[in-house]
Formats: C-alpha cells, structure tokens, sequence
C-alpha cells in the first residue's frame, strides 16, 4: 500500500498523467470527425479507423517512395481522406440513408474489410514507419514529453477550437447543427441535404486525415492498426454521447488518462480493459452517454 | 402569382388530394379552410416539394414548381412556415432566423432582414439568444414566421399557424398575419381556424377530403348559409 | 430446401464422404466449414430478432481459451473443461446483457457495447501474455501420442473430428428449429418490433432477451473449443477479437439470416471463397516499388468487403432469402434486419 502511495506522487506518475493528457488530444482528434459524421448524418462509419490508416499509408508512399516532403504529403493525405468519405457517402451510406441503423453498421463493417483488404494487398503485412523523430522536451529532469505528442495535442485542440467557430459561426456551420435536429425542413431552409451529407462525409475523411498525418509521425502503420484505435474512438463517442462534440472530446482525455494509468500500474492492455470496462460500466449507469442531449 | 391547377397528391398508393384548382394574386391574402384530415397540409407540403405530386400544375409567376427541387423552392420566394412550427429546438432564435436566409443569395440581406424581423417581433430581439424550444408557443410561431421572413419572400405559405396554441395566442397571431399582410405582402393561410382567419384574409377555399368545395371572398364565405353552419356553428 | 428431409440427406452424404475417399485438405475445409457454421448458426439465433452483437469473437475467443487453459494449467479434461468454459461465458454474457437489456440499450449502441465487450476480451488475453502466449497464440498440450478421447484430441485423423463436427453442426440446425418453432420466437418477434407493447401484453421481454443471448454466447464459445481441439492452435486474432466478430456477422448476412441453412451458406461461402482466391491467386507478394505490392493474400477479405456492403445493400436476406424470395415472387424489394426499438 505504501509502496503505493509512493508511485501515485512519483514523478513518473506525473509524466504519466501528461502523456495521459496528450493521448488524450489525439483521441480527441480522431472522435471529432466520427461525431460530425453521427451527428449530422445518423450513421456510424465502423471504418472510420481504417479510413485514418489508408490516409497514413498514402502519406508514408508520398515521403517515403516517392519523396515529397512531408508536408505536401500530410496535404495529400488529407485531401485524399476527404475524398475517400465524399465517397463513402456518394457509393454506400446514401443508399442506405433510409435502412436500419444496423444495416448501415455492418455496411461499414464491409468497408472495413475493403480498407484492410486493399491495404494488404498494395502495400503488403509489414509495419512500415516514416523514421521520423522530433525528439523530446524535457520539461524537467526526469518529465520528458515527446513533441510529436505535444504536436499532436496543439493541432487537435486547434482544430476543434477552429471546429467551434465553423460550426456557430458561419452559415454551414449553423445548417450542420440545424440538420442534426431536423433534417425534414432542411429544404424549406433552402439545403440541399444531400449536398450537406456529402460536404459532412468529405469533412469527416478530411479530419480522418488530420489524425492520420499526427499518427504517421508516432506510429508503425500496419493494414490492421484500424483495430487498436478503432473501437477506442467508438467507445470514446457513445461515452460523450454520440453526435455530441464537446461530450466526446471531453471523454477522449477521461478514456486517455484511463489507459495511460492503467497502463503505468500494469502492461498497457491493462490501461485499455480498464478503460473498456468502465465504458460498459457507464452504459448501465448512463446509457445515452455522459453529456448525451435527449434527440 | 401563385397558380395551382387540378394538382393530384399524395403519400404512396393514398391519395390526399384531387383536383386542387387555387390562385393566389400578388398582395393578397388567400385561406385555404378545411375540417382535420382534409389535405390542407399536404397542399402546402405538395407547393413546397416535401412530398412529389401525381398529377397538375404548380406555377409561381409562370416558374414551374414541381420541376424545381425542393430546396430551391425558396428562392423562387416562397416561403414556407411549417405545421407545429418546426424550429431547430437546441439553437438560439438568432440562428433559427440565420438559417431562414441561408441560401447564398439572400445572405447579403441578412442584417436588414434581420432588423425587419426584430422590428415586427421585438420579443424575438430580447430572445434572441435563447434556444429556440424553450420558448412558448406564442414565441415560437413568431420566430417560425420570423425565419420565413428572412428570405424576403414574395409569397408566405402559413401552415396552420394557430394550431396548439392557446386562444389569447392564436388571436395575437392573427394580428400578426393582419400586420404582415398590410406590409404588402402575399399569404397563402391553410388554417382549421375558420373564423378567426376569415377575419384576415380577402380570399378562401373550402377543401373537403381533398376536394375544393367552395370558394369566395371572405365576406361571401363569412355571410354563407353553409359556412355557417358547417364552421362557424351557427 | 430448409426442411428436414433435405438437411438430413445432406448429413448422411457428410457422414459417407470418408467412403468415397475423401480425405486430407478437402476434408479439413469440411471440418472448418461445420465447426464455423455452427458458429454462425449461434450468433444468428440473436441476429434474426434484431440483437446484433458486434462482439461474438469475445464469446468464441473465451470458448476456446479457457478450455486449452484448464487443459495446460490444470490438467483438466475437456470433458469437464468445455463446460466449464460454457457456464464462465455464460456467466459473462448474462453480466453484460442484462443491465443492456435492463436499461433498454439497444441498436447500435448495443452493437457498440458488444463491440467493447469484444475488445476488452482480446486484450485481457494479450495482457496476460505470460499465461495466454498473448498475439503470438497458444497451443494445448499434445496429450501422448496419437488419438486420446480424454484430451479429446485427435491428430492426424480427421475422420473422428469430421463426425464431431457433423454431430455439432446437426445440434446448432435442430437448436435453430427448436427457436424458430417456439413461443420464444414470437415473443422475441414481437420484442423487435416493439418492446413496450410487448411488455404490456405480459412478454418477459428482459428475460425472454436474455435465454437467447446466453444460448448464442454458449453456442459460439462451444465452437471456440471445438476449434481449439482441432486445430491445436489458438490466438486472440484467428478466434477473437473484431475482425472475427465481423466475420460472423458477414457470414450470416451473405448467407442468410432468417434460415437454418443461412448461416452454413454463408460459412461455405467465406471458407470456399478463401480457398478459390488462395489457389487462383495465390499467397504471392509481388513487390513493385519500395513499398507498394501485390499482396495476393489481402485479396479474400478485399473481395469479402466489396461483398458485405453489396449484399447489405441489394440482397440483405442472404442468397437464401434472396433466393426464396425469387422463387416465390416476393415484391418486397426493401428489407431492413429487424433491430429492437433502434435509438
């Protein structure tokens, strides 16, 4: 007991919560564009992880085979993700727009076979890595946070600042929020909903490849890492309430302070079962999810 | 300026409505009077594109409306104010009246507009930051009728605008409409309310199971031996 | 084609397909095909009415494992190991579905939980790599040499695992049938279409959700086990974790969610088209730049995605519901699989 008193105050374990913190930001990052997607068009993109790894491996064969910097590459990606949920709309969840919620799940459940398929298939089972290192910052002798980390936070806590002012700010911004809550007058309004839920699903690939451009940076990317983020980020949703951004955001640091401490008491898996747990913990308690708004 | 003729339409294998023949001239106010179930609401919702039609005309100063997508019907300026009001509940006033002008053409206009809207409803001004479904009913049809405005449309379609409100209300709506109307502007009312919006308006069609049954100056109407008796219980 | 007499006739040729000397490989995708399907055949008995559960690898993953860890660890035989196994998944499913069901969870948000539930299974089992072997899998103790019924392991000889696995792919059919003719069936029909009025007609609709939760789960850990026995290697991958709850899923939906005979279709399918493309295409890599390829080996869950999301699209019944819909002229073209009261 004693001995674990002394590790809750020890230095590492303050480290621990930092990183905790900065896990937290991309988390944050990555249930942004899956909320949007859920608040304004009501359907679930189970493939919405590996949407963010087919824009990794685009950016790692732009750098790495083809030897663009990286920022065009980061740039391509992102365009590029954008594209890829335009036609995930355009191709499948249009059709589906009017079936069973679940329908449109294990719909995307087949797109997530496609991405991994596809991803096996050009660019074959081995972990690739970009080979890039930021370094360090030492915040004190023994705190040291990795800036690709800090990085990543500062970008996503830009982003959904920016995100903010978008969505209460301007004219599209105020017909996302509008359609979310009634989508049957939207063409009273004058939107075209259709065009709405495109615009929707391309934003959505497009913070998809944000998150990819910060992951690439961290991260080997492999055809099946859509699995270790994945359920994470749907989880992280539902916990803040699913369409809800400020919820999701709010629950990515919960959940990420969850796995980071779990994982500095035992292996990291540990942090994640933890973190798992209490979500179906808090199903039971609170069903529509923490910061849910009744629809 | 606002012509239909022998329009048939429905919901699926249901028809609501048969032969619907009914004008609208430009600063008129015209009411389309019915008992519950008659197919007022699928008028309006035929005119505005929400449902597809079968069959006949729809012309907005000679523009072909069934042809127009349903979303660029506002900016042949008309606009619509919906059954029950339809707000976007969990946004502020001023933004449910933003999405009223929403189409680019009309976003260049948003502050007059604006300043129109808040000088016919100043309680929308003092509210206007508050999430629009916390208000009353009263409040609420303003800002529907606000939003509608903001289009700086030629013609208002008004659907139903006294329904679940109460007495007092509904004649503070009338009054509205009245105003409106003397601003110079087109009203089209579909309305349960016979008496009250007989009051307001020049014109009105009698429909009957989505069928016109009669139709005259509100005066003709108003002094109609059937009227009476059929809506005003005499 | 779903009647008795067909599906009898088809067990009988299974059993003779020894005697016309079929052996080996083919035998050995037979034997996967009825073990598998009898996977699926358990996770479509909730599917049909509406309780899709993204999560069946965590019950096929416990299935398994916990019967090669009582083996390896405490010298337990199967025979009493497999139930074992059952009653702890059991156990598990009833703790997680009841407080869903309780608290009307339903719809995505439950696929969503079982979705977890998945997870959380696949990394206890990569956490306590040090019993489990983790990613890399895990075997169970050969027992001797050769047959040994009480390890219930059976190397090299397939023909006792072929006649396991007919036997057990007959069980989950008849467990199907039993459902589908009971008063469970029309309680859980009407559950789906809509849970308060079935509460008020006196449905025990927590209860009546939950036996069928509790079977399913038992049915896919049983196949889990089975697995583990016959093929003598387990990881948390190839027996748990999403990818194989998708997998479930994709089966019943090509195959066929509201029949008997779906869910095998959809096994023959997903092993059959697997084979097809390793023998046409290959396993190759053929590597073309730095990093690009042609990975043959991605190909069959390339083609089994293009294929989920066209079925859920223009044939949600499966080939058997689509195929019976054909041959009685159905016009029904819109079909959603039913989910309870969805959010």
């Amino acid at each position: 007991m004693a001995e674990f008193t002394e590790s809750l105050f020890s230095i590492f374990f303050i480290e621990t919560l930092m990183n905790g913190l900065l896990l937290g930001g991309i988390l944050a990052l990555l249930s942004i564009g899956l909320n949007l997607i859920f608040g304004v068009i009501d359907v679930v993109w189970i493939c919405y992880a590996e949407i963010i790894m087919v824009g990794m491996y685009l950016i790692f064969y732009l750098n790495n085979d083809l030897g663009f910097h990286i920022i065009p590459s980061m740039i391509a990606g992102i365009l590029f993700s954008g594209l890829v949920g335009w036609l995930t709309h355009k191709i499948v969840i249009s059709r589906l727009i009017d079936a069973a919620p679940i329908n449109q799940l294990i719909a995307t459940g087949g797109l997530l076979f496609f991405f991994q398929g596809a991803a096996m298939i050009v660019f074959g089972i081995e972990f690739r890595n970009m080979g890039m290192s930021l370094g360090s910052l030492a915040l004190s002798e023994d705190i040291y946070l990795s800036w690709t980390r800090l990085l990543s936070f500062a970008i996503s806590g830009v982003i959904v600042v920016g995100l903010y002012f978008f969505l209460s700010k301007s004219y599209l911004g105020a017909a996302i929020r509008a359609i979310s809550q009634d989508k049957e007058i939207m063409s009273l309004m004058g939107v075209d909903t259709k065009k709405l839920y495109l615009l929707t699903s391309a934003i959505g690939g497009a913070l998809a490849g944000l998150a990819a451009c910060l992951l690439v940076l961290q991260y080997d990317v492999h055809p099946f890492i859509g699995l270790s983020f994945g359920p994470i980020t749907f989880i992280i949703c539902v916990m803040g309430g699913l369409g809800n951004m400020v919820g999701g955001f709010v629950a990515a640091f919960i959940f990420s302070e969850l796995i980071t401490i779990g994982g500095y008491f035992a292996e990291i898996e540990w942090g994640y079962v933890l973190a798992f747990v209490f979500f179906i913990v808090m199903m039971f308690i609170r069903p529509e999810g923490l910061f849910a708004r009744k629809s | 300026m606002l012509d239909v003729s022998s329009l048939n339409a429905g919901y699926g294998s249901f028809q609501a409505l048969f032969d619907i023949n009914i004008n609208v001239n430009a600063g008129e106010a015209v009411a389309v009077i019915g008992p519950n179930g008659a197919g007022k609401t699928t008028l309006m919702r035929a005119i505005s594109g929400l449902i597809p039609v079968n069959d006949g005309k729809i012309h907005m100063e000679g523009t072909d409306v069934i042809r127009t997508p349903s979303h660029d019907i506002v900016k042949l300026g008309i606009a619509h104010v919906p059954e029950h009001r339809r707000l976007f509940p969990r946004m502020s006033v001023e933004d449910n009246l933003r999405m009223g002008a929403f189409s680019p053409q009309f976003r260049a206009n948003f502050q007059n507009r604006l300043n129109f809207v808040y000088s016919l409803f100043p309680k929308m001004q003092e509210r206007r930051n508050q999430y629009a479904g916390t208000m009353s009913g009263g409040e609420q049809q303003m800002c529907a009728i606000g939003r509608a405005l903001m289009s700086d449309p030629k013609i208002l379609l008004m659907d139903e605008p006294s329904a679940g409100l109460a007495p007092v209300i509904v004649q503070q709506v009338f009054e509205l409409i009245k105003k409106i109307k003397n601003e110079g502007l087109t009203v089209l009312i579909v309305e349960q309310n016979v008496k009250q919006v007989l009051k307001v308006v020049d014109r009105a069609y009698i429909i009957e199971a989505g069928s016109l049954k009669m139709e005259g100056t509100s005066a003709e109407l108003l002094n109609s031996k059937e009227v009476q008796k059929a809506y005003l219980g005499m | 084609m779903n009647n008795k007499y067909f599906i009898g006739c088809l067990a009988v040729i299974l059993c003779l397909l020894p005697l016309f000397g079929v052996q080996g490989y083919p035998l050995h995708i037979i034997i996967t095909i009825l073990i598998w399907s009898f996977a699926y055949t358990g996770w479509s008995i909730m599917g049909r009415f509406g309780l899709v559960s993204l999560g069946h690898g965590a019950f096929m993953a416990m299935g398994g494992y916990i019967t090669a860890l009582l083996w390896n660890y405490l010298g337990m035989s199967p025979w009493l190991g497999i139930p074992i196994a059952l009653v702890i998944t059991g156990i598990l499913a009833i703790i997680v579905a009841y407080p869903c069901f309780k608290f009307r969870i339903v719809g995505h948000y439950f696929a969503l939980v079982t979705l977890a539930l998945s997870e959380v299974v696949r990394q206890v089992i990569i956490a306590t790599r040090d019993y489990t072997g983790g990613s890399l899998g895990y075997t169970p103790e050969p027992h001797g040499e050769g047959w040994s019924i009480y390890a219930i392991q059976f190397p090299d000889d397939r023909i006792v695992f072929l006649y396991i696995a007919i036997f057990t792919w007959l069980v989950g059919i008849i467990i199907w049938k039993i459902i589908d003719g009971s008063m469970s069936r029309y309680a859980l029909e009407a559950i789906s279409e809509d849970e308060d009025a079935s509460s008020a007609i006196g449905v025990k609709v927590t209860n009546e959700k939950l036996k069928i939760t509790v079977l399913s789960a038992i049915m896919t850990a049983f196949a889990g086990a089975l697995y583990c026995q016959y093929q003598m290697f387990i990881s948390p991958d190839t027996i748990g974790g999403v990818g194989i709850s998708l997998q479930i899923v994709f089966a019943v939906v090509v195959g066929g969610i509201y029949s008997s005979l779906g869910p095998t279709v959809g096994a023959v399918i997903t092993l059959i088209l697997a084979e097809m493309l390793r023998i046409s295409i290959g396993t190759a890599t053929v590597n073309l730049t730095e990093s690009l390829t042609i990975n043959a080996a991605g190909f069959p869950l390339f083609i089994y995605g293009i294929m989920l999301v066209g079925f859920i699209i223009f044939l949600p019944k499966g080939i058997v519901g689509g195929l019976s819909d054909l041959l009685s002229k159905k016009e029904d073209k819109s079909f959603n699989i039913k989910s309870s009261n969805v959010k």
